[in-house]
């Protein structure tokens, strides 16, 4: 039993880390068809630039959110000067420019980062709490807390107010968006934004727990879309569903099989998906073929 | 804005569109007087719809100018021209459908401030007392001329001094279209302008001031509703007799 409460603790941990990569996928992919793949490149630039803001002095705090801030520049950016230039193209096309940036983020990551693994500083200290035999790492606690906050704020922004609402009418029907006034670019350049913001989020939070490096944001990355995927993209309740099972499949079966086989989980998991259950668990959309 | 009470409120001029290298306008000339209500007809693929889009700012113009209250609109953004008064509600309806009924509306009112906006929600419900009954269900629910109801409402809490109206009774029963159009000449009662693409060609000149008629993306006739019903080249292409 306590053994299961471990892998439990540790599954819904990353499960959750998981959960706002695919939340950042969702709300790009709602508001213009992209799946981006500088998602995870978000989440490597809010944990090492936490890292390094803090290795210079910075407060925490205020190391997190100058890495916040340097990640939602670099999702604003992207968008302005890669996407909306290419706006008419083909989603294909935006999309494998996507690929672009991420590989052009990781080699800048490098060369002012360098190559070297890092780990953040706890958030408040490293003395585990003890439930039923398992124990609980207090960061694990800041990842679940903050993790339900960006969720709850997210479901609330685009559940009670215009603005979001807004931008679930252009996910939903963009010409009719368009003749009511709705501000398509604004929209896209927000939906970017925000993804960094949550990206960055969930590297800060992950960094203290995984080590992170410039090249932690593949992983992270493809988990993201794998968990996004496997809710049904585009659904809020999918990608944070999906993000707790692939964290929760990858713990037990590093448990309980074999922890070589834990990297295995998500791609074993996204060709079941695809095979069966192309539209995710709670995805409208069938996904295209591209 | 430079307002001549006297001008006309939509005047297009010249206007032409194209589909890449595909001409599907070509120097189209029309005006929509204030408190009018303006008719286009004309065969499926003539332009009515192109003509539209390119009004609302959603296709490019490729020349010619679009003047509404005497303003140059040509190249001005969509949301600039429903800024400026310009409403569309679009063929196939186009509402948003997992959202509400009312969040649907209340869209429409994303330009305006939110005490007018309030106040044209309770015309809309006023106008279809259905949707008020129906407004916490996904658009998407709806029948389709209920959905008509939400497009045409959605397009009325833009608050509209000009309301493009495409194909209004596509696809809905006899009954329905009767309600629709009984709703249009109410709208232009209470002192919108409306210009109306029909491919219902009769009911759409029975109601209109002034009618155009659109081919091949041209204007090749015009004149009064009841004139054009009464003619032989338009009874015969058009409605039929």
């Amino acid at each position: 039993m306590a053994e299961f409460l471990q892998f439990l603790f540790s599954g819904v941990t990353s499960g959750s880390i998981y959960a706002l990569a695919a939340l950042g996928f969702a709300i790009i992919f709602n508001a213009s068809g992209v799946i981006n793949f500088a998602q995870g490149e978000f989440i490597m630039l809010g944990g090492m630039v936490s890292v390094f803001l803090a290795a210079a002095g910075l407060a925490l705090p205020f190391a997190v959110l100058g890495a916040v801030l340097v990640a939602v520049v670099a999702g604003l950016v992207l968008e302005k000067a890669a996407i909306e230039p290419a706006r008419s193209a083909e989603t294909v096309t935006l999309i494998i420019i996507t690929i672009g940036a991420s590989i052009l983020i990781q080699g800048v990551a490098q060369i002012v980062f360098g190559k070297g693994q890092h780990a953040l500083r706890p958030f408040s200290g490293e003395a585990p709490i003890v439930i039923g035999g398992a124990s609980l790492l207090p960061q694990s606690l800041w990842v679940l807390g903050v993790s339900a906050l960006m969720v709850a704020g997210l479901w609330l922004f685009f559940n009670r107010t215009l603005p979001g609402k807004a931008m679930l009418a252009v996910s939903a029907n963009r010409l009719g968006a368009e003749l009511v006034g709705i501000d398509i670019r604004r929209t896209w350049l927000t939906a970017f934004g925000l993804s960094g913001a949550l990206g960055a989020v969930a590297g800060a939070l992950a960094a203290p727990i995984t080590m992170t490096s410039y090249d932690a944001g593949l992983m992270l990355g493809l988990k993201g879309f794998v968990a996004a995927t496997l809710g049904g993209l585009g659904s809020g309740l999918g990608a944070v569903a999906g993000g707790l099972i692939l964290g929760l499949l990858e713990a037990m079966t590093a448990g309980y099989v074999s922890s070589a086989y834990k990297d295995a989980v998500p791609f074993v998991a996204i060709l079941l998906v695809l095979f069966f259950l192309p539209r995710g668990l709670f995805g409208s959309r069938a996904a295209e073929r591209v | 804005m430079a307002s001549d009470p006297h001008g006309p409120l939509l005047q297009v001029s010249g206007l032409a569109a194209a589909y890449g290298r595909v001409r599907a306008l070509e120097e189209v000339s029309l005006e929509v007087a204030q408190g009018a209500l303006v008719a286009l007809i004309g065969a499926n693929g003539a332009g009515k719809t192109t003509l539209l889009r390119t009004l609302s700012g959603v296709q490019p113009a490729a020349a010619g100018a679009i003047r509404l209250d005497g303003a140059d609109i040509t190249r001005a953004r969509p949301r600039e021209r429903v800024r400026a008064g310009l409403a569309q509600v679009p063929e196939g309806r186009q509402v948003f459908g997992p959202l509400s009924v009312e969040d649907n509306l209340r869209l429409g009112g994303i330009l305006r401030d939110a005490a007018s906006s309030e106040r044209i929600l309770e015309r809309v419900w006023a106008l279809f007392p259905v949707l008020r009954e129906k407004r916490r269900l996904t658009a998407g629910m709806l029948s389709g001329g209920q959905q008509q109801m939400v497009a045409i409402g959605r397009a009325l809490m833009t608050q509209p001094r000009l309301l493009l109206l495409d194909e209004p009774s596509m696809g809905l029963a006899p009954k329905l279209v009767a309600e629709v159009f009984a709703t249009i000449r109410r709208l232009r009662e209470e002192g919108t302008s409306v210009l109306l693409v029909e491919q219902n060609a009769h009911a759409a000149l029975s109601i209109a001031d002034h009618a155009y008629v659109l081919e091949t993306g041209r204007i090749v006739m015009q004149g009064p509703g009841r004139e054009l019903a009464g003619n032989a080249q338009v009874r015969e292409a058009y409605l039929g007799m």
